[in-house]
């Protein structure tokens, strides 16, 4: 048979995983077209782990089928190893030896020879700057090195499809921006790859396709901008000198917006969910012509909050009931 | 980051072919082996273990056994080399248990390659840990005046067949690694299987001096044949038929134990 020609990286029809009675993937379907960045975004026990498993064949799934690459995950198992690369959520490379050991390692084990291997390792530590740590065990690497030394290791042979579980988690914006040029130029030479992701912004940031999971369940699926405008997108902040100016503010805005602005007094500010940027300037202007001081203002990116609020009416909570901050 | 040998470094257009199940294996043990280079520690067990095993039985035992320490020492030296070594093919389970919880797992099981190599590569590691175990006490048998009737290809001989048999009763532990979810249930487990079949054996004494019901035990004992067949072959006389009962039950350990163990490693959650 030829896979080559099939469109999609990824089928799943219905896949269900259950780990006793809890259901951690409920019933999803999606189609990955290949050459894409597909998000995966959900809070905290969603399931996104658990769906890349069944997808890299980890886990059998309880119900469902699913191709990958065209092949069947059930029944050409060894197919889709072959065409794909995990990059687990924790630790996917040995942290009790070097990283360059690590690459030769893994090099060995996808066929090359050993002169092959160290070639290869060497040419992966230059490119993903890691030549200073080569020799250090993993353990001992920085949470930027050790996710960069993580992705260099799924890459020894370019895969078809990648399987990034939380590739930017506890990054901070410098490490966090080198592993999506990592990313972006993965794809530039028309790897797929599917990541996943609690932060809006970097499925913003990258992904062609996002699928929002929650409870196990696809609750939403679409370019960043069909989704930014099926729900309230932005926030715009705004803080005053004194309480009056609030209050004065507060009765301008009245009926001005579908939504009603949140006022913290607190901090003297308010808060305005809007879908159309332009109101943004509209507001200010207006408040301009009332003569009433700004202290400051700001526009927010929906946080992933924001976009559960919208989609399912309740904010995402952590299936322990624990809050997820964003 | 250097976006040029980034983009370059991408560009990989030659696939290799599939490493062959033997040298998947054979790169498994060398991380193995790196990881030992890292933390030496490691080695503990099969280097300070046999030693007090060795010291400890031959002094407690020898006198009131046989009456003189040497003497008992040409008896038990063969039946302590297997004891130490089944008791740390232990470790292997344990080692793997932590190893496993590790994400790197993951990763392990989503590359084509042939997918015991994990496994066995590990285990080839554990050999050579075993045989370690095996010259240290011999040596230090040889220094408390242990000689061997059939000499230097004796003692070779019996060590061979130690490793065979221990290379297949490590595959319960492997079993036990990965079905076992805490570290310390595992050790329970593994020292309740353990003693008996290590201590209810004929590695301290004479069969013919224990109860009728507790020789019956004893007698199918699959330890009893390993220490029984090494005595046969440092000492020099016929064990044909006890390496032939171990024969079958290491390739019986292997088969029901190995397929086990790649059924569970398999399907883990
Ligand atoms: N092996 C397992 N056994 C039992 N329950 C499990 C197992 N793996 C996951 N779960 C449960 O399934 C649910 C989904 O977990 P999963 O790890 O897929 O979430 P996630 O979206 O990856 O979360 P996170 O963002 O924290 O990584 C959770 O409630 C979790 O407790
Ligand atoms: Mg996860």
């Amino acid at each position: 048979m030829d896979h080559s020609n099939t469109l999609y990286a990824v089928e799943a029809d219905h896949l269900v995983k259950a780990f006793g009675k809890e259901r951690a993937v409920d019933g999803i379907s999606l189609k990955v077209p290949k050459g894409i960045v597909y998000g995966f975004l959900g809070p905290n026990g969603a399931g996104k782990t658990t769906m890349i498993r069944m997808l890299a064949t980890l886990l059998k799934p309880t119900e469902g089928q699913a191709k990958v690459m065209g092949y069947d995950l059930a029944k050409e198992a060894d197919e889709v190893r072959q065409s794909i690369s995990l990059t687990g959520q924790f630790a996917s490379v040995d942290e009790e030896i070097s990283g360059r050991e690590n690459l030769i390692f893994i090099g060995r084990l996808v066929g090359f020879s050993r002169k092959e291997a160290k070639q290869r390792a060497d040419e992966l530590l230059a490119a993903f700057n890691l030549q200073d740590a080569a020799k250090r065990q993993v353990k001992k690497y920085s949470g930027g090195m050790r996710r960069r030394i993580d992705i260099a290791a799924s890459i020894i042979t370019s895969p078809e499809l990648l399987f990034l579980d939380e590739p930017t988690t506890g990054l901070d914006p410098r490490s966090r921006n080198e592993v999506w040029t990592v990313i972006r130029a993965l794809v530039k030479n028309g790897t797929t790859v599917f990541l996943t992701t609690q932060y809006l912004e970097e499925a913003d940031q990258l992904a062609d396709l996002i699928g929002v999971i929650d409870r196990g369940v696809l609750i939403a699926e679409g370019t960043s901008a069909e989704l930014k405008s099926s729900i309230g997108v932005r926030s715009l902040i705004i803080e005053f000198e004194d309480e009056r100016d609030l209050n004065k503010a507060e009765s301008i805005f009245e009926g001005m917006f579908t939504q009603t602005p949140e006022v913290d007094r607190g901090r003297l500010s308010i808060s305005v969910t809007m879908k159309d940027q332009s109101k943004a300037a509209k507001a200010i202007g207006e408040l301009a012509n009332h003569q009433i001081a700004v202290k400051d203002f700001s526009m927010q990116q929906p946080s992933l909050d924001d976009v559960f609020l919208t989609i399912t009416g309740k904010p995402a909570k952590e299936k322990g009931g624990e809050s997820n901050g964003e | 980051m250097e976006n040029n040998s980034l983009e370059k470094s991408i560009k990989l257009q030659k696939r290799p072919p599939k490493a062959s199940p033997m040298s998947a294996a054979l790169t498994f043990a060398w991380r193995a082996l790196l990881r030992i280079r890292y933390v030496p520690e490691q080695l503990f067990d099969v280097t300070v273990f046999p030693i007090i095993f060795l010291l400890m039985f031959t002094y407690l035992f020898g006198g009131a056994i046989s009456g003189s320490t040497g003497e008992y020492l040409d008896f038990v030296l063969p039946g302590i080399l297997v004891m130490t070594v089944a008791m740390i093919t232990m470790y292997t389970g344990l080692d793997l248990n932590k190893d496993i919880e590790k994400g790197v797992f993951d990763r392990f099981r989503s590359l084509p390659i042939w997918q015991p190599a994990v496994l066995v590569g590990a285990l080839l590691v554990d050999v050579v840990r075993y045989s370690l175990a095996a010259t240290i006490m011999i040596t230090l048998g040889y220094i408390l005046g242990f000689r061997a009737e059939a000499g230097f290809s004796g003692i070779v001989l019996a060590v061979l067949v130690i490793l065979f048999f221990s290379f297949s009763l490590s595959w319960i532990w492997t079993m036990l690694g990965i079905i076992v979810r805490s570290e310390k249930a595992l050790m329970a487990i593994s020292m309740m299987l353990l003693f008996p079949l290590t201590f209810l054996s004929s590695v301290f004494v004479d069969p013919s001096t224990m109860p009728n019901w507790l020789q019956h035990f004893v007698d199918i004992n699959p330890i009893t044949f390993v220490v029984d067949a090494s005595r046969g072959l440092i000492h020099g006389y016929d064990v044909t038929s006890e390496l032939l009962i171990i024969t079958y039950i290491s390739v019986g350990l292997i088969a029901v134990f190995g397929t086990l163990t790649m059924y569970f490693f398999r399907n883990k959650n």
